[in-house]
């Protein structure tokens, strides 16, 4: 009979599933093990020790033990629970729809510190800062990237000329900006128009630092374009659309409609 | 030892298929399921099926508090003894079951049937929160006691239904999270125990 073999890792917890009468499957994301689907039996139990420290979008130190199919996280221990992320609905909303990036990006057991560290800083920033529009549009600009799709932005993608301020595309299909000369050539299902502004703050967010890029104002106009193109050029690179930009949808309506001040969802 | 004769008989993977949709089954109890059943004499295995077709036929939903029962309205919203003026919103019917346990409550209740859950496509749209504003418009509640799970969905939708309710002017109370009855105080876990600091209120013994 062999031992089953445990190990530590410090861990932000993505996502969950209830399983069973009061266990839970539970999506981890680890600086040097990357994803992990990994089982919590017991947590829905109000007496459960571990259930808080489990809790979405929680930073914990996890003791598991491998199992056949799924680990088995047998200890927990709180290191950040974000707190002030999670005290206002946009905000917490925000760091849900990074969740959900990273869980699609990533392959199971794949590390990868430095999305690690993106990752966590963006929870941070977004329970820090009142902009969280473009904490999440700083967070895209890396992540694509960490993950090898960055996008070009000072070249044509397609016949390499030099961006002239004017009429631009983004193409998704070639991965950046294009020139209206090789649009109009060759159109691809995916470009759209892109304004010389939001060209500009894209550029800010691929090379400027954090500090430099929340220094930028954007009226809701341009913070609505960025959210369009970052948004259909990684719905293309994932095949697939991202759920929570809909419930993220739901509160910038609420937020124009309803009790105005509440809750200012980042740009002015 | 459960009879290992592979492929299965097809009744029997159909079966096993269908226990394997349901929460929390994989396809290994789905397995264990169906071959303890083969093994029950035929009025067992009838009892269980009709148990099944029956709350299909009979359960229907309250059109008012959303919860699974056998008449509109429900118990609970036909009854007089109830207080109307309150109204304790949950995620779901089994909710209900333990507020009445604790007999601390004579309102009424609201099922969502879920919480909001993004990354899910679990949304306002998906959860029964049209019906829940619809109730409040009567004018009749006066306090709504929001009894979503404490977790981050069930915060999640305590904020969004805190947030659609602003305008109605009701009073709006969530339950105290804290420390569970019967345990050592000593092994409680620090997120539990500041939650219990922050929702401490006055002593009156
Ligand atoms: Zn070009
Ligand atoms: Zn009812």
């Amino acid at each position: 009979m062999s031992r089953a073999r445990v190990y530590k890792t410090e861990a932000i917890i993505i996502r969950h599933q209830d399983f069973g009468e009061a266990d839970k499957i539970i999506t981890l994301y680890t600086p040097y093990i990357g994803k992990i689907t990994a089982i919590a039996k017991g947590v829905r139990r109000p007496k459960s020790r571990m259930g808080g420290h489990l809790d979405l979008l929680t930073r914990s130190n996890l003791l598991a033990a491998q199992g056949k199919n799924l680990d088995i996280i047998t200890q927990a221990h709180l290191i950040d629970s974000f707190a002030p992320l999670k005290a206002e609905l946009w905000r917490l909303s925000c760091g849900l729809y990074a969740a959900e990036l990273v869980h699609r990006f990533t392959p199971e057991r794949l590390p990868h510190a430095s999305l690690y560290n993106l990752f966590t800083v963006t929870l941070e920033r977004l329970g820090k800062y009142d902009k969280g529009e473009l904490v999440l549009r700083f967070f895209e600009m890396r992540l694509l990237d960490l993950m090898g799709y960055r996008p070009e932005l000072r070249k044509c993608s397609s016949c390499s000329g030099v961006i002239q301020p004017g009429p631009n595309y983004f193409s998704s299909a070639a991965g950046g900006v294009v020139c209206e000369e090789c649009h109009s050539a060759r159109p691809l299902p995916n470009d759209r128009a892109v304004s010389v502004n939001a060209v500009k703050v894209l550029r800010v967010l691929q090379g400027e630092s954090f500090e430099t890029a929340v220094c930028l104002k954007l009226g809701r106009e341009l913070a609505s374009e960025l959210d369009y193109v970052l948004r259909s050029f990684i719905t293309y690179i994932l095949e697939q659309e991202i759920r929570s930009t809909g419930w993220l949808d739901t509160l910038r309506r609420l937020e124009n409609t309803v009790s105005p001040g509440l809750s200012p969802p980042g740009t002015p | 030892m459960e009879p290992d004769f592979t492929p299965a008989a097809e009744p029997v993977a159909r079966l096993i298929g269908e226990f394997n949709k349901l929460p929390g089954v994989g396809p290994k109890t789905a397995q264990r399921f169906t071959y303890f059943l083969l093994k029950q004499p035929e009025e067992e295995v009838r009892a269980l099926a009709e148990a099944l077709l029956a709350i299909k036929d009979s359960i229907i939903t309250c059109s008012s508090c959303q919860n699974l029962v056998e008449t509109d309205p429900c118990p609970f919203c036909s009854s007089s003894e109830r207080d109307s003026s309150r109204i304790c919103v949950v995620e779901e019917p089994m909710d209900i079951l333990a507020l009445e346990r604790s007999r601390g409550y004579k309102g009424l209740y609201h099922v969502l049937h879920g919480a909001i859950s993004p990354m899910d496509g679990i949304g306002p749209e998906e959860l029964k929160i049209k019906e829940l504003i619809q109730r409040l418009q009567k004018g009749e509640v006066e306090e709504v006691i929001l009894a979503t799970n404490p977790n981050l969905e069930g915060e999640a939708t305590a904020m969004y239904l805190y947030r659609l309710m602003t305008p109605f002017g009701v009073r709006v109370t969530r339950l105290a999270r804290g420390l569970p009855m019967g345990g050592d105080l000593e092994y409680a876990d620090e997120v539990t125990l500041m939650q219990a600091l922050e929702g401490r209120r006055q002593f009156q013994p």
